[in-house]
């Protein structure tokens, strides 16, 4: 939890957040996923924290930002990107030029694309490892962090990863503190102009609204409590999956290009 | 001897009462500035300690007479005795007569501080001892005493009676009652109260609560605003110096009679709440200290001792212990029970929603589910987090008529958040049925409509009350009503008594004020009752705040039904446990508020509990294996409803008569 303290520098970390949009009244607000993160950071003794927006800062925008000031901040970047903008080139420089040890992001926005490929476009454009779906950061230690890593059903595995690093974090990591308005309205946003590059993928797509789609019911025919509770808990028996240890990439990637080929996936 | 000693004892005595004054004066000083006019205040002083204060104290009689005997005794005494023993005026004004009177005073005095002694006795637990414990026998001193050096002045007993060993006793008796009653009063004695009571009459921070001789309502109990537009100003109160200097000087007018303390609910219940304590807890703050002198009862569950502050220091520590812990503030339902039983008028529930202010605005720190629902108020307009889209949902059968449509209307019929609630649609759904049977013209905001604010603004985030208001006050606006009638008393207080101050003015009435205007009118009808026995539950909101305790009976008479009154009731009417946003942040404590209640009921022997409000329903109702049923008056109502007798006919859509003068906001 705590980083030692032969290191003199404190531990640099960057959370990046986004502004949300409530799922029923589509009200900006904190992305929970986000807020998650940035109350990940807290956790963090004596690491010095700062918070990274890239985007517009307007009337829909600032009371989502200042929710994350509120969580006990006195300052957010903010790198100036208009709509539509692809903003990894300038999350990247920023980051490359400020040079944190951890950066910690949601796993996906609640707005825009949320395509949640972000962290890894910018892990890869940094070169940097990205270590998803956290639960806890328990010790960074001589440039090495270790992180708790949940998996499905409550269980968690153990990882270790030389920094700098990035992380993404989703609903297991811890819930964020309420957002205050004091600290909210006092912080500074830090608005920076940075060159914006047009997303030209984006502007040759079609965006159509989503499709409601029928959802299977899972029936469960349990006569008891007991039998209810371990329907919840069991394990989804997947067939036909298989477990590789100690093969080769090559070995690694060809199984997994003949599972996407008979699923369907890759034509 | 006495001649010249006299002088100069009663001389020291007043002018260290004067320096004490000072350093008082100095201590309350420390807090925020208010705006009280000082001589107006001053001068309607008298009238507000004889009339408005004896009002509280007068529900305890023989301590009301106990009070008017020592108390009358001690000023008329001590104002005689400055002029007769002070400045020498025995004998050669009046032919004695000051001298007489001075004798009727410290004897009426003696007489009343006998029967503050019988008290003092085996005094209740509300009471609090230590120092306490002395005042009997320092009123007796200070009248006996002053009794005897008067025999001589009038000539009962020769000038030179005694010796000097019985002169040097009795002025020993002397010093020891002039310690207590000028020095004590004003360096922080028993007999504080006394001076700083009658300062805090002076300068009350809600001066409408004192009648006139015009009248005048008694009543204040909207929260005051914040100012958020200043980014300046403070956002509630962090250390006793962010009280103003007028509530500092309430808190020290505190007479630790608890009262409060008896009437409390949480501190009955078991939560680490003692109102009389929070006050001695801000007082010790102001001056600075520990807890450890306190000797009253505790907050329960937290021993005496344990915590300390000062003017500059946080009330509440972010992490450990400073002079009030965040559960204490966090206990209090807002009932408003302390202040109605309070004989110096203290507003403990300002001060506790000021420093609640604080640690959600500041801190960031509301407990429980607290963050939750302000979270779920800020995104969409209602506590439960519900679709506001879906509002309409428990009416899509009734054909509402909305504003929108109709634009005005005789009544706007305000829902509240009991909209999403399927215990609350009943009531609401009756009380649609009761307009439809009395030909009311009403309507509803639909969608439109929001959380009125009232759990926001007492969990303390006034930012979103405010925003809440601000936005229902401009919906408003948009439509022409001559008044809004709700189901929900917290709705009704937080529309009538507090949208005022952020540019709302509105007729506001419970449903059972307007069921009750309804009947008298003849437009609703009922059949006779054939029920069991009823008893009726007073709402903090409806009762308390907004002083309605008679239109809920007069409906419930209406309907046949014999109200067995439980034991407190009307003004003293127990708690719920459902205000102030105490089910949210649900501080734990020995029992729970409503089952104290709902066993209030059962002493009744009533089959069914009358209500009028759906926090008190949900609270009364979440009681387990309770003898009686809940009800909301307005469903006892549309139960009974007949056909209004001939000669009565319903009225016409809209009535010939307004029910009510439009105010212009």
């Amino acid at each position: 939890m705590r980083p030692e303290s032969h290191h003199d520098a404190p531990l640099a970390v960057t959370v990046l957040v986004s502004v949300g949009r409530h799922p029923l009244t589509g009200r900006g607000r904190r992305a929970d996923q986000d807020a998650r993160g940035v109350e990940l950071s807290h956790t963090l003794t004596g690491a010095a924290v700062e918070l990274l927006h890239a985007g517009r800062l307007d009337e829909g925008s600032e009371a989502a930002l200042r929710g994350y000031l509120g969580m006990g901040f006195e300052s957010l970047s903010l790198l100036e990107q208009p709509a539509g903008a692809d903003v990894l080139p300038a999350l990247a420089e920023a980051l490359e030029a400020s040079g944190p040890q951890l950066v910690i992001a949601g796993e996906r926005a609640e707005q825009g694309e949320g395509s949640g490929l972000l962290p890894y476009l910018l892990a890869e454009r940094l070169g940097w490892p990205l270590v998803s779906g956290l639960a806890a950061v328990e010790e960074v230690k001589e440039g090495v962090a270790t992180l708790l890593q949940a998996l499905p059903r409550g269980q968690r595995r153990r990882l270790q990863v030389r920094l700098p690093a990035i992380v993404t974090v989703d609903a297991a990591a811890p819930a964020p503190r309420q957002s205050a308005f004091g600290p909210a309205r006092r912080g500074d946003v830090d608005v920076q102009a940075v060159p914006a590059r047009d997303d030209a993928d984006l502007a040759q797509w079609q965006a159509q609204s989503a499709r409601k789609r029928p959802k299977r019911l899972k029936i469960v025919k349990a006569a008891s409590a007991r039998d209810r509770f371990k329907a919840a808990a069991a394990k989804a028996q997947g067939g036909g999956g298989q477990v590789l240890t100690e093969v080769t990439p090559e070995e690694g990637a060809e199984a997994i290009f003949k599972l996407l080929k008979e699923e369907g996936v890759l034509r | 001897m006495l001649d010249t000693l006299l002088p100069i004892l009663i001389a020291a005595a007043l002018a260290l009462a004067v320096i004490g004054a000072g350093r008082r004066v100095r201590l309350w000083r420390q807090g925020r500035p208010a705006r009280v006019s000082l001589l107006k205040g001053l001068a309607a002083m008298p009238r507000r300690y004889l009339v408005d204060l004896h009002h509280v104290v007068a529900r305890d009689k023989a301590m009301s007479n106990t009070h008017v005997a020592t108390a009358g005794g001690f000023v008329a005494a001590a104002v005689l005795m400055i002029l007769v023993h002070g400045l020498g005026l025995g004998a050669e004004v009046a032919e004695g007569a000051l001298g007489w009177l001075l004798l009727a005073a410290s004897a009426t005095m003696f007489v009343g501080s006998c029967f503050v002694a019988r008290r003092r006795r085996h005094p209740p637990s509300r009471l609090s001892r230590g120092p306490w414990m002395r005042l009997p026998k320092s009123l007796m001193a200070f009248s006996l005493s002053v009794f005897a050096i008067t025999l001589p002045t009038v000539g009962l007993l020769p000038e030179d009676f005694g010796s000097w060993m019985l002169a040097l006793a009795l002025l020993a008796v002397l010093v020891w009652g002039l310690g207590e009653m000028f020095f004590g009063m004003t360096w922080g004695g028993p007999m504080k109260h006394a001076f700083a009571g009658a300062l805090h009459l002076a300068f009350h921070r809600r001066a409408e609560r004192f009648s006139t001789r015009t009248g005048g309502s008694g009543r204040s109990t909207g929260l005051k605003a914040l100012d958020l537009e200043d980014p300046k100003a403070p956002l509630g109160v962090e250390k006793p110096a962010d009280f103003t200097w007028n509530q500092l000087l309430g808190f020290d007018a505190c007479v630790q009679c608890g009262r409060c303390e008896a009437a409390c609910p949480a501190f009955a219940a078991g939560q680490p709440l003692n109102p009389k304590k929070l006050i001695q807890d801000m007082v010790v703050g102001m001056a600075g200290g520990s807890d450890a002198a306190y000797a009253g009862s505790p907050y329960p569950g937290k021993p005496v001792g344990e915590h300390q502050g000062h003017a500059q220091g946080p009330i509440v520590a972010r992490e450990g212990k400073a002079l009030v812990d965040a559960e204490t503030l966090w206990s209090c339902t807002t009932c408003r029970a302390c202040v109605e039983e309070c004989p110096m008028m203290i507003e403990h529930v300002d001060a506790i929603v000021d420093m609640r202010r604080f640690l959600t605005l500041e801190h960031g720190n509301t407990p429980n589910k607290g963050p939750e629902v302000l979270d779920n108020l800020i995104a969409t307009d209602n506590p439960g987090g519900f679709d506001p889209g879906a509002r309409m949902h428990w009416a899509a059968d009734l054909e509402l008529p909305l504003m929108a449509d109709l634009q005005q209307v005789d009544v706007l019929l305000w829902m509240g958040d009991g909209a999403y609630d399927m215990r609350n649609q009943r009531t609401l759904r009756a009380l649609v049925k009761v307009l439809r049977a009395a030909g009311v013209d009403f309507a509803v905001l639909g969608n439109e409509e929001r959380d009125s604010g009232d759990v926001a603004r007492r969990l303390g985030d006034e930012a979103t009350f405010q925003s809440l208001a601000q936005r229902n006050i401009a919906t408003l606006a948009k439509y022409r009503f001559l008044q809004i009638v709700t189901c929900d008393p917290h709705s009704f207080h937080v529309l009538g008594n507090e949208y005022g101050e952020l540019g709302g003015h509105y007729r506001v009435h419970h449903h059972s004020t307007f069921i009750a205007e309804l009947h008298e009118e003849g437009r609703l009808a009922f059949r006779p009752w054939k029920g069991g026995r009823v008893t009726y539950h007073d709402p903090c909101y409806l009762g308390r705040y907004n002083g309605e305790f008679e239109a809920p009976r007069n409906v419930l008479r209406a309907l046949g039904i014999e109200v067995a009154e439980m034991e407190r009731s009307g003004f003293r009417s127990r708690c719920c446990g459902g205000g102030g946003g105490a089910p949210i942040t649900d501080i734990p404590g020995k029992q729970r508020i409503p089952d104290m209640r709902m066993g209030d009921v059962r002493e009744t022997g009533a089959e069914l509990v009358a209500v009028g409000c759906p926090q008190c329903t949900a609270m009364l109702e979440g009681v387990v294996d309770s003898a009686a049923e809940v009800r909301d008056i307005a469903e006892l109502v549309a139960d009974a409803l007949v056909e209004p007798p001939a000669g009565h006919a319903k009225g016409p859509a809209r009535t010939a008569r307004p029910l009510a003068e439009e105010v212009v906001s």
